[in-house]
């Protein structure tokens, strides 16, 4: 081949130039909008105060996530006036402008990036925006994906582009065997915790190596996810069987002859041998181990089996300070042993770790056991497709026998902008995706983890090495029952 | 958004450096769904104080807001943006500007002049004491001057990336410029659309 050897990122921001004006940023073309309550009310009146319309309300899909309670009763009777009247815009708005939403009571209802995913509305080489960070979980199969801002949702309405310009390169592979007990969340967070929080900024992550190409989409969509919390602008993987497999029959997925040409398509985006990037990383997939952050940053993370660690250890004068500060606000002593530090609130859900996956290996940890008496502890499926599924797996009364609250989907206690927040003081084991400071309600203390360490936790009352937890290795045919598309 | 060629208008001088985004618009009116009606809201803690500039009718439609380094530092939100705007504001002159704010402020038509910490002091020093005092902001010649001649007269030339300028003279905002492309937007489109593969919702699907 004559052609100079092309990076997965690259095949897909060169498909998608519109311009490429001199002295100015690059137009990129955007295939998929997903819109939600809480950051397109200005974007939407922004439309209208100029005139302008939606260029293409068919490449538009609005659900409702952030504000919505997870309590069925309470879901259509919002008593937060201003959430309810945040939906009922959105609500207007699509009507107006003829964009397709997946409302609450609709069977499609869930969080937008779990969704998109779910209905084979996400395909490899597309590029998707959202306003919302986390829409770098889309990557996972071979989509430019990245969140922006409310102007930019404004912008892509009108004009269906962006102007943007160019990230660098970040490959990061995974190589080897992941170890029993050891999970896409734990590799993300190893990731972070390994290159700090701004440490891809300005950088399109692509995650490659066999530990990755080993995942199931769930997974990939969980590491994906959390690219944002490295600094990244998106996180993307190569499509590959498991991709098509995955999308395979799902509902917006193509059909028959056209699915033959899409997978041939799609077959010709993984990044070419010999192609560059501006940086790269290798990590041993035997090395990684469950982790547990401690801190207020996604950056601040340490193996199970460690301890809080000691400000005086740290790196650097800086962040000497943002460790003890991060200590008092978590009320945590350097020192203690992390298995020793007890849950007040177990929380399994949000865009990182709420799909059926997720539920499965949480269940398959809580499957006889019972919730410890001094923690409340909940599920919130990412989708109303996730919670259809799991209940016809029995996975709900997996949770609901064990002592756990099983609730409505939507992101709920990730960010509590619904009524589903930590009291101050409250100690969370949470399957999100963000510690900071109040992020799950003002004086909360969140600590991230799998969701198989969060029903742990929920069961133990303190954090456990869930690699010793005994039932680890049993019931794989209960997981395996369905890889079959959710409809 | 509206052009910005040249501006001469009173110039208010809030005279304090580290002017966050908390400060100009407070988060409890970031719930609100509207992108307009934020100009009420503006410093909406400091208004409270009798002595605070904007309560002083010797501003009143002011268009050109003096203030201390690192203006605009805080959080991302765009209401920022919006509530000087709504306010009535067009340009903001300061030593220094935090970085988010000023990608906020441009897409919202706000000029943000930056001069030296003396020249800034002077402008603060001037407005508060001379009655009526205006400047002209030529963004075409980045200058600005005061109305006064000879030595008494305030003349400086600031530095603005020419893109930034070029933006803000046409008065395009994002979308603007993005419909200069319409032409090239509607062949790249015509010819991508025929990429199933890339349809969100391909009309095929059955439902
Ligand atoms: S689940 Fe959390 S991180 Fe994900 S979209 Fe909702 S609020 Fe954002």
């Amino acid at each position: 081949m004559s052609d100079t050897p092309k990076t997965l990122f690259e095949k897909v921001w060169e498909q998608h130039i519109v311009a490429e004006p001199a002295g100015e940023p690059t137009l990129i073309y955007i295939d998929l909008h997903l819109i939600h309550e809480v950051t397109s009310p200005q974007a939407f009146e922004g439309l209208r105060l100029a005139g302008r319309k939606v260029r293409r309300p068919d490449r538009c899909v609005a659900t409702v996530d952030h504000n919505v309670p997870t309590i069925l009763a309470d879901r259509f009777n919002i008593v937060d006036q201003i959430a309810a009247k945040q939906i009922s815009t959105l609500r207007e708005n699509c009507k107006e402008f003829g964009v397709e939403l997946y409302d609450i009571g609709s069977r499609e209802q869930g969080i937008v990036h779990v969704i998109g995913p779910e209905l084979g509305i996400t395909k490899p080489g597309m590029t998707i925006v959202c306003g919302d960070s986390h829409t770098s979980t889309h990557g996972a199969f071979g989509a430019l994906a990245f969140g922006i801002g409310t102007s930019e949702v404004e912008h892509v309405l009108a004009t269906q582009t962006l102007p943007q310009g160019k990230p660098k390169t970040f490959r990061i592979a995974v190589e080897g065997e992941l170890p029993k007990g050891v999970t896409a969340k734990d590799i993300v967070l190893a990731i972070i915790g390994k290159i700090g929080t701004d440490g891809a900024t300005g950088h399109v992550i692509e995650y490659a190596g066999s530990a990755i190409r080993s995942l199931s989409m769930e997974g990939r969509m969980t590491i994906c996810n959390m690219s944002i919390e490295a600094g990244a602008r998106a996180g993307m993987i190569a499509p590959d069987e498991i991709t098509f497999e995955y999308l395979k029959g799902r509902r917006f997925a193509p059909k028959g002859e056209a699915w033959d040409k899409a997978v041939q398509e799609w077959s010709k985006l993984p990044t070419d041998p010999g192609a560059k990037f501006d940086r790269e990383l290798i990590i041993d997939a035997a090395t990684l181990v469950p982790y547990v952050s401690w801190g207020t940053s996604p950056g601040m993370v340490a193996p199970i089996t460690a301890v809080v660690p000691n400000p005086a250890e740290a790196q650097s004068e800086a962040d000497r300070r943002s460790f003890e500060r991060a200590l008092e606000y978590m009320d945590l002593k350097a020192g203690t042993l992390l298995e020793e530090i007890p849950v007040d609130r177990v929380f399994i859900g949000s865009c990182t770790n709420s799909r059926i996956e997720d539920l499965r290996a949480a269940a398959k940890i809580a499957r006889g056991h019972k919730v410890s008496t001094h923690v409340s502890a909940m599920v919130v499926p990412g989708s109303m497709q996730v919670k259809e599924q799991a209940e016809a797996e029995g996975l709900d009364l997996v949770f609901k026998e064990a002592g756990f609250d099983w609730r409505e989907p939507g992101c709920s206690m990730c960010l509590g902008m619904n009524p589903d927040i930590l009291s101050p003081g409250e100690r969370c084991a949470s399957t999100s995706n963000r510690n900071f400071e109040g992020r799950q309600g003002r004086g909360g203390r969140t600590h991230l983890v799998s969701p198989e360490m969060a029903a742990a936790a929920a069961i133990a009352g303190h954090f456990v090495d869930v690699r010793t937890w005994s039932g680890l290795d049993e019931a794989d045919e209960i997981q395996m029952s369905s890889t079959e598309a959710v409809n | 958004m509206e052009p910005f060629k040249t501006l001469t208008s009173l110039a208010a001088p809030l005279d304090r450096a580290n002017v966050d985004t908390d400060q100009i618009i407070p988060k409890q009116f970031l719930k609100r769904i509207e992108r307009s009606g934020y100009g009420e809201f503006l410093f909406f803690d400091w208004r409270n104080e009798p002595g605070f500039v904007l309560n002083d009718p010797r501003y009143a439609g002011s268009q050109i807001l003096i203030a201390d380094k690192n203006f605009g530092c805080g959080s991302s939100r765009e209401h920022a943006a919006w509530a000087l705007s709504d306010y009535g504001f067009r340009a903001v002159i300061a030593p220094t500007f935090a970085d988010i704010f000023f990608s906020n402020a441009g897409k919202n038509g706000i000029v943000l002049v930056r001069l030296s910490e003396e020249q800034v002091t002077l402008l603060l020093d001037r407005a508060a004491k001379t009655p009526n005092y205006k400047l002209t902001i030529n963004l075409e010649a980045q200058t600005v001057t005061d109305g006064l001649s000879g030595d008494e007269g305030f003349h400086a030339t600031f530095e603005i990336d020419p893109f930034r300028k070029f933006c803000l003279i046409e008065g395009l905002d994002d979308i603007g410029l993005t419909l200069r492309h319409t032409a090239e937007l509607d062949s790249y489109e015509s010819k991508h659309d025929h990429a199933n593969w890339l349809k969100p919702r391909p009309a095929t699907a059955s439902a």
